[in-house]
């Protein structure tokens, strides 16, 4: 069976692999000029000491602002929130969206209507997200979660104000869990169920079905989440900005690197440092993520 | 097993299967509350929304009049509105055109190497927005680009294009080989075989994959704020317009919400079915 020879070439010039090749191309030169180059930039900037407004001179400074921020203890402090916004919302998001996707993994009467009310803290704009949960809920006055707590005895409290993190944390926790939710729920749809009939003749409970069975399929599924849920909420932003507009407790690093740049502070050489440490700290997290991807990936063949 | 333990079992499980619904239905009305609370404050009076919290009251449309009525010199409902939508639709319809192609040399006749590939395209997504904030700044406005509908399409796209390769290569792969093969055969090229074969089997992967990249474009604020504060301005600029720090604002930031969340909704609940079967199929294999 030799093809080659009837079917007609349309390019000869160009050999096999360059065909193969030839319609990736644009997407990968896009991507390339969109953030290799920007980041390349961002290197030479964060060696230079420059003042955008009033515009200054660019001065080549080495590494100082390196230096500089390692004596910043609003850094630190911004490094400290970012870790707290990041992991918390993903572990309680990650554990919600499970209990909620098992909830939805069984009939029981308007189901469809309960995981449509489920998604859709997902799909809102998260500025409204963060705009909502503060004027309507939090508000020290006339926020729903305080006239419970009034009506139960509590005395009302001022929640963005007095505990930003928490207040954020919890905001993303609820924007998060649907995400989390609609991941675990594929992984249950794809589970196998003759092996889950087979364990149940078996005489299996269901908490040790769930635990021997389901969870260990689940994993891929949970790393994912975990993985795409980590890369997103590192970057936390718009929150933050209509909930508090930074602070104690709510500054996060990419919420820093704004503030001292193009926030006010037009400082663009030490921005330009912090947000490279940011990339560093990526860099770390996402060589762990890969390696969970390559997993995924590993054990597929294609011709 | 005798008969009536049977029974019992069986009266048991029910009884757990009820309480079951019974706890999701809780948990989805707790979990929705917040929409629903903002939907009931849109139409509220400020009066009845600025006061403890109200269930009954004299419902109005007149926030929504309010808010999507063009006050001059401010960005008006309608601009934000048009310019959410050109923005989207042309940012997604770059997407595509770039991820289906990469998609196919990545799953249908793959490089070499493409797993590398595949790695670094997903990599410029751990890249934080923020590390590329500063330079696309400077290089915008050394190009006039600043506040231009144009350089918020070019980068939505940016930050959708890894996602939809992704997603694309993995509903590329559940085509049929045979049938990519017999269009080969008949001498189609890579136009030919999209066309006849891969675009019309992977419909509802692309649509699932479209709908997300249309989601995370329209709700995007960081690069529309810092690129494009001015004329050209997006949806959730607009909403945020609606919050003053004089006077009373509750409704009718709740009107503005609803308004600008409706679309991405709907589509949301329309596809939701769609969604979850392309991440089961689409997000692990």
């Amino acid at each position: 069976m030799d093809h080659t020879v009837i079917r007609p070439r349309m390019r000869p010039a160009l050999s096999d692999s360059w065909r193969r090749r030839l319609p990736l191309l644009p997407a990968l030169l896009f991507l390339i000029l969109l953030t290799q180059v920007p980041f390349a930039l961002s290197i030479f900037y964060s060696l230079t000491d420059w003042k955008v407004v009033p515009p200054g001179p660019r001065e080549f400074v080495g590494l100082d602002n390196y230096d500089s921020l390692l004596h910043d203890s609003f850094f630190g402090e911004a490094i400290w929130t970012s870790v707290r916004l990041t992991v918390f919302p993903v572990i309680g998001a990650l554990v919600l969206g499970t209990a909620f996707a098992l909830l939805l993994d069984r009939k029981f009467f308007g189901r469809g209507v309960v995981r449509t009310m489920l998604i859709t803290p997902f799909l809102l704009v998260p500025v409204v997200v963060g705009l909502i949960w503060k004027n309507q809920l939090f508000h020290g006055l006339y926020g729903a979660i305080n006239w419970v707590v009034e009506n139960l005895g509590g005395t009302p409290v001022e929640f963005v104000s007095e505990h930003p993190t928490l207040s954020i944390g919890i905001v993303l926790v609820w924007q998060w869990t649907p995400f989390m939710m609609l991941i675990v729920l594929a992984g249950l749809q794809s589970q196998p169920t003759d092996i889950v009939e087979a364990a149940k003749v078996d005489g299996a409970g269901p908490f040790a079905i769930f635990r021997q069975l389901t969870l260990s399929h689940l994993r891929p599924y949970l790393e994912l989440g975990i993985l795409l849920g980590t890369i997103y909420l590192i970057q936390v932003y718009d929150q933050i900005a209509v909930m508090t507009g930074g602070g104690p407790g709510s500054t996060n690093v990419p919420y820093y690197v704004y503030q001292r740049s193009i926030g006010g502070g037009w400082e663009f050489g030490l921005a330009s440092s912090y947000s490279i440490v940011v990339v560093i700290a990526s860099i770390v997290i996402a060589t762990f993520a890969l390696r969970v991807l390559s997993t995924l990936l590993k054990g597929e063949q294609i011709a | 097993m005798s008969a009536a333990d049977v029974t019992v079992a069986v009266g048991e499980r029910r009884w757990v299967n009820r309480a079951l619904g019974a706890l999701a239905w809780l948990v989805g009305l707790l979990v929705f509350f917040p929409v629903f609370w903002m939907v009931l404050n849109s139409f509220k009076s400020e009066q009845d929304a600025n006061t403890s919290p109200k269930l009954f009251f004299d419902p109005t449309l007149d926030r929504y009049r309010e808010v999507t009525e063009s006050a001059g010199g401010v960005l008006s409902f309608g601009e934000a509105f048009t310019n959410s939508a050109v923005i989207v639709l042309l940012s997604t319809l770059i997407v595509l055109a770039l991820a289906i192609p990469a998609a196919y040399a990545l799953a249908i006749r793959p490089v070499r190497r493409w797993r590398d590939v595949l790695f670094f395209i997903i990599s410029t997504k751990f890249l934080p927005v923020v590390a590329a904030i500063l330079p696309i700044w400077i290089l915008a406005r050394n190009l006039d680009l600043l506040n231009t509908q144009l350089v918020l399409v070019i980068l939505y796209a940016g930050i959708n294009l890894p996602l939809a390769v992704w997603m694309l290569r993995s509903f590329f792969r559940e085509i049929p080989r045979e049938l990519i093969e017999a269009a080969e055969i008949d001498g189609a090229g890579l136009r030919g075989q999209l066309s006849s074969v891969i675009l019309p089997l992977a419909a509802p992967g692309i649509a699932a994959t479209a709908l997300l990249c249309v989601i995370f474009a329209w709700n995007e604020y960081f690069y529309a704020v810092q690129l494009n504060p001015a004329e050209g301005s997006t949806v959730p600029i607009w909403v945020t317009t609606n919050v003053s720090t004089r006077g009373e604002f509750l409704a009718k930031l709740s009107a503005a919400s609803v308004l600008a969340c409706i679309p991405v909704v709907l589509a949301g609940w329309i596809a939701q079915k769609r969604m979850i079967r392309g991440l089961a199929m689409g997000a692990i294999k």
